[in-house]
């Protein structure tokens, strides 16, 4: 049967893509952020997952407004780079896992979650930067990614309770794949940030480490954090932090944090990064 | 309609369903410099790339676009994930935008960042804003 091993949170910065392929992850600012992600590059490589499901958000590159989707599940067999307007980035394909895709989505969406097929999916920085963070530079990426994109730039996103208890339908459907397969579960996006308007560069600190200090132990009283609650206190762009909420509830009730990070910034954001594993 | 709670945080246009229809054609004019080709004939004749392509784009809009006033095109409904998409096109990175949306240079703006960046603590309401005077 399929497991879920464990759960890795991480921002997505697209200025930490820009970094890296161009040649400047030596320079001091930027090897402050990727000094936080030594531990979780071995961890990983230990780890050997078959499958990552990705829960990470498109920014206006594989839809636009005409059509807007809020959970698209990737159950194609490739996903290419999207260009975002400076060519895509140089990194390797995104090879999908179409079986364990399809049986997510049909069992999903029969345990009463409408989400959205796609089988062409240019896949974007979302989805990227997280994977260089936790594999650096490879000549192919060391396992299957399933996207799931979420929408978290119309207004409103989907509530956090709802995100978290799509996870735990996400988990029922790994559970129920009848094949071995070892799976981690990315919630990535926030912490704090807001890229718009005359109040960009909004960090809260207070507010990242108190959301970091109960994601393992007390997800329930992040579930039900409102909208509002996010804009006013991690900025506009801080919404993101729901789709962190899919992987904890993909997760066990108990759950061991084995690696944290926490540093301002990364651009205009605050990068946060957390690695929660299954005990069972 | 009443207005919304998240109108009172200063600063900010939440891209709701008010602002998503009346940006429709702003954004979708941004959404247009995804290609290469696109931005080429943009940049050779701006005007007549918006009249042709983009109609539908209003006078003021129009104006915004072309006198590059960033924070007027979020006024305009625009979002900041599609009016980046301009700013990629002259060049210029989330955090250049992000500088002159908040009349910082560069400089300041960066340096705002490494300090720990925008504090909460009188920005969160209009009200706040309203009294540093």
């Amino acid at each position: 049967m399929a497991k879920l091993l464990a759960g890795v949170t991480t921002s997505h910065v697209p200025a930490i893509g820009a970094a890296l392929d161009n040649g400047k992850s030596g320079e001091p600012y930027w090897q402050r952020v990727f000094g936080g992600y030594e531990f979780s590059k071995k961890w990983l490589a230990e780890l050997k997952p078959d499958v990552v499901l990705l829960v990470y958000n498109d920014h206006a590159s594989a839809f636009s407004l005409e059509i807007i989707p809020t959970f698209a599940l990737g159950c194609a067999q490739t996903f290419p780079i999207a260009d975002e307007g400076w060519g895509p980035r140089p990194v390797p394909p995104v090879e999908g896992h179409p079986d364990l895709a399809w049986h997510i989505a049909q069992s999903v969406i029969l345990d009463e979650f409408d989400l959205t097929i796609v089988n062409k999916m240019a896949v974007d920085h979302g989805l990227t930067v997280p994977l260089s963070l936790m594999c650096g530079q490879p000549k192919a990426w060391p396992f299957k990614v399933i996207p799931l994109c979420v929408n978290v730039i119309q207004y409103p996103p989907p509530t956090g309770h709802r995100c978290f208890m799509l996870g735990k339908a996400i988990r029922k459907a790994i559970d129920s794949f009848p094949r071995d397969l070892r799976v981690v579960i990315f919630g990535t996006g926030g912490m704090s940030h807001q890229l718009q308007g005359p109040r960009a560069g909004f960090i809260n600190s207070k507010f990242d480490n108190a959301f970091l200090d109960r994601f393992a132990k007390d997800p329930q009283t992040l579930i039900r954090i409102p909208h509002l609650e996010y804009i006013r206190e991690a900025g506009s762009e801080g919404i993101e932090l729901v789709m962190w909420l899919i992987a904890r509830g993909a997760l066990d009730d108990e759950v061991r944090e084995v690696h944290r990070f926490y540093t301002v910034p990364a651009s205009n954001t605050a990068v946060g990064h957390l690695i929660l594993e299954n005990t069972r | 309609m009443a207005e919304e709670a998240y109108e009172d945080i200063p600063g900010t246009q939440v891209f709701d369903a008010r602002r998503s229809r009346k940006g429709y054609w702003l954004n979708m004019f941004c959404m247009s410099l995804m290609k290469d080709e696109n931005r080429k004939a943009f940049k050779a004749n701006e005007e007549k790339y918006l009249d042709e392509h983009f109609p539908l784009v209003s006078v003021e809009q129009r104006e915004a676009i072309l006198k590059r006033q960033w924070n007027r095109m979020l006024e305009l409904g625009g979002n900041i994930y599609y009016t980046s998409k301009l700013g990629a096109t002259d060049g210029l990175s989330f955090q250049n935008l992000a500088a002159l949306m908040t009349g910082s240079t560069q400089e300041q703006y960066a340096a705002m960042m490494l300090a720990g960046g925008r504090s909460p603590d009188g920005n969160r309401s209009k009200a706040e804003w309203k009294n540093r005077g």
